[in-house]
């Protein structure tokens, strides 16, 4: 039941440009994508291993410069070449991850979520210092494709890509030793440690896995955008954004992220984004988030599971007090 | 470039050393006390840093004077604050807190930026072009007003913490909560006035923030990256950690400042912050908790 289910989900996203066309909608689903991703990708971290990183924006901006960097100095052309080239951005944002991550992961808990920030604004800063190398707050330019009119479908495609490899990726984890020992690092690292849980390699596997899947998703983003700056690439908010929507759905759920990106993306981005009217789209947003962790503190996947299982067992306690004629009675 | 603009700028980073140090003590206590960490913190500073401005450009009161009154405000709003949003979160407090305290950040950056725009603001007064010098380094003496106002707040947080029965309570629950609550402390309420004070703190912050820097809704992302560095290198919830850390890190980044170049300064803060990490996870006065930091 649930492959056919996921066969007709899938075969609904690949359907959606196709009918649904029209640049606003398809650059909607564009970014649902894209956050369906980053979230599925952050879960695998945030989730799974309970180590909660608000830096992962500085990542998703590597791999967008990474990308651009390679495409403009290799002198790709613009076009398809672009998008077989994302995978090299995620090599090199996990290669970075490594050594970033070891000494991140030195860390506990709350110091961690500091030093994942300390990070994103390391990542900035360094972005906007080195001149030569990423043009600073000029901005870093992709080569545009010609693709005219149904510009946004091949990314809605390339992100699509990038968003089932998150989910497979995620998915393969979780049902994995791999992925159960992250589970037990997050319930208790000292105890999955001294249970012979290899806690150090664990984590360190599962960020740079997570870091080079937002890399990657950071590069189609870049060229999608086609100019990218480091205030605007590594923004705080697209990192607290897949952190939100993990965190709704269901941080440590595989659905869970992606029914946050579906309810939380869609809704963002019709909000006026206008630069005067931004600013009370903050407080919306905020209000939103708190209302989220007040209300469901586990999120929607979670509750919704437990409200099916109550409902269940009501069920079958109705069914066994119905009464039977032919119950014959113990005297 | 002469020893005189080194020891200027040193000097320079003792100054504002005091002022971060006023803001992360509040920063500390409130992670020390109800072990959350306030990314909402950098927008407190800035909250406060734009009350002082209401007083200022409205009824004229200067920013030291208007203190007197941002300060219980801050105090009532920080109460206020926890009682709604961070004492109705049981479990996993930790991960939920930084998302709630960082929702409370947008909330207070929107609500300013709606009401103030994103125009830079500064708190503009008459002594503020008044200066001395050492060598060849000019210092404005609000720094100095601003850092003797810091070292007396912190002085008075110290006597509450030291000298008071309610002090005695806060570092009772900031060792052991579950031990304070069955001595009999209200660790709830103490964790209410704890996160007001760290609240007015940050208005004491904001203003003597705002008074030597250019501010607007957005500073606060740049602020709380620093105080978050400031006590993680100092060790969560210690205050004199968080002291010694303002000062140490804010010289090394005026130094820096002038010996590298000032594009590559606030770079150094999160250099320190890697090599701490590496050496000394838990900062410097943090306890080593099981494993890590």
């Amino acid at each position: 039941m649930r492959l056919s289910g996921l066969a007709l989900l899938l075969g609904v996203a690949v359907a959606f440009p196709i009918g649904l066309p029209g640049p606003a909608t398809v650059n909607v689903g564009v970014f649902t994508l894209m956050y369906v991703g980053l979230a599925t990708a952050w879960n695998i971290v945030g989730g799974y291993t309970g180590y909660i990183s608000l830096g992962h924006a500085g990542f998703f901006g590597f791999g967008a410069y990474a990308l651009g960097l390679i495409v403009t100095r290799a002198h790709v052309p613009a076009g398809v070449d672009v998008f077989l080239l994302v995978p090299l951005a995620g090599v090199a944002t996990a290669l970075f991850a490594i050594p970033v991550g070891w000494i991140a992961l030195r860390t506990r808990e709350a110091t961690f979520v500091i030093v994942t920030i300390a990070v994103m604004f390391m990542l900035q800063i360094l972005a906007t210092n080195l001149r030569g190398l990423t043009g600073g707050s000029q901005g870093l330019a992709f080569p545009v494709p010609g693709w005219g009119a149904a510009f946004d479908v091949p990314f809605y495609y390339a992100m699509l890509a990038l968003a089932a490899t998150s989910l497979t990726v995620s998915w393969s984890i979780r049902r994995s030793r791999f992925g159960l020992g992250l589970l037990a690092i997050r319930d208790d690292e000292d105890r999955a440690r001294s249970l012979g849980v290899r806690t150090e390699v664990s984590k360190l596997a599962a960020f740079v896995v997570s870091v080079a899947l937002v890399g990657m998703i950071g590069g189609v983003y870049g060229y999608y955008v086609t100019y990218i700056y480091p205030q605007f690439v590594i923004d705080p908010l697209i990192g607290i954004a897949m952190v939100l929507m993990a965190f709704l759905g269901g941080m440590g759920t595989l659905a869970g992220p992606v029914v946050g990106a579906l309810i939380l993306e869609p809704a963002q981005l019709y909000f006026p984004y206008g630069l005067g009217q931004s600013r009370l789209y903050l407080v919306v947003y905020a209000a939103v988030f708190l209302i989220v962790i007040l209300l469901l503190p586990r999120g929607v996947v979670p509750t919704l599971g437990d409200w099916l299982e109550q409902w269940r067992s009501h069920r079958l306690a109705e069914a066994q007090d119905r009464p039977r004629g032919d119950e014959a009675v113990v005297g | 470039m002469g020893p005189s603009l080194i020891i200027g700028a040193a000097a320079l980073g003792v100054l504002t050393g005091g002022v971060y140090a006023l803001m992360s003590s509040g920063l500390a206590l409130i992670f020390g006390v109800m072990r959350i960490i306030n990314v909402g913190h950098g927008a407190m500073v800035v909250l406060g840093a734009y009350l002082s401005f209401v007083l200022l450009r409205d009824w004229g009161v200067d920013p030291f004077l208007g203190l007197v009154v941002t300060m219980p405000i801050m105090f009532g709003l920080g109460v206020v604050l926890e009682l709604v949003f961070v004492r109705p979160l049981r479990a996993d407090r930790e991960a939920l807190s930084v998302l709630v305290t960082y929702a409370l950040a947008l909330g207070i950056e929107g609500v300013l930026g709606y009401l103030f725009s994103a125009d830079y603001r500064q708190l503009r007064v008459s002594y503020d072009t008044a200066s001395f010098a050492i060598g060849d380094f000019r210092i404005t003496w609000v720094y100095v007003y601003g850092f003797l106002l810091a070292v007396a707040m912190l002085l008075a947080l110290f006597g509450l913490l030291y000298r008071t029965r309610f002090g005695a309570a806060v570092r009772a629950t900031m060792l052991n909560r579950t031990g304070a609550q069955l001595v009999g402390i209200d660790v709830e309420r103490v964790s209410a006035i704890a996160f007001g004070i760290g609240m007015a703190t940050a208005a004491a912050g904001g203003t003597l923030f705002g008074i030597t820097t250019a501010f607007n809704p957005d500073s606060h992302y740049d602020l709380i990256s620093r105080l978050l560095t400031i006590i993680v290198l100092g060790g969560l919830g210690s205050l004199r950690g968080a002291i010694v850390a303002s000062l140490g890190m804010l010289v090394v980044e005026d130094v820096a400042s002038v010996l590298i170049s000032p594009t590559w300064a606030d770079f150094t803060f999160f250099v320190i912050l890697v090599v701490a990490l590496v050496v000394r996870p838990q900062g410097l006065y943090g306890v080593r908790v099981r494993g890590a930091a």
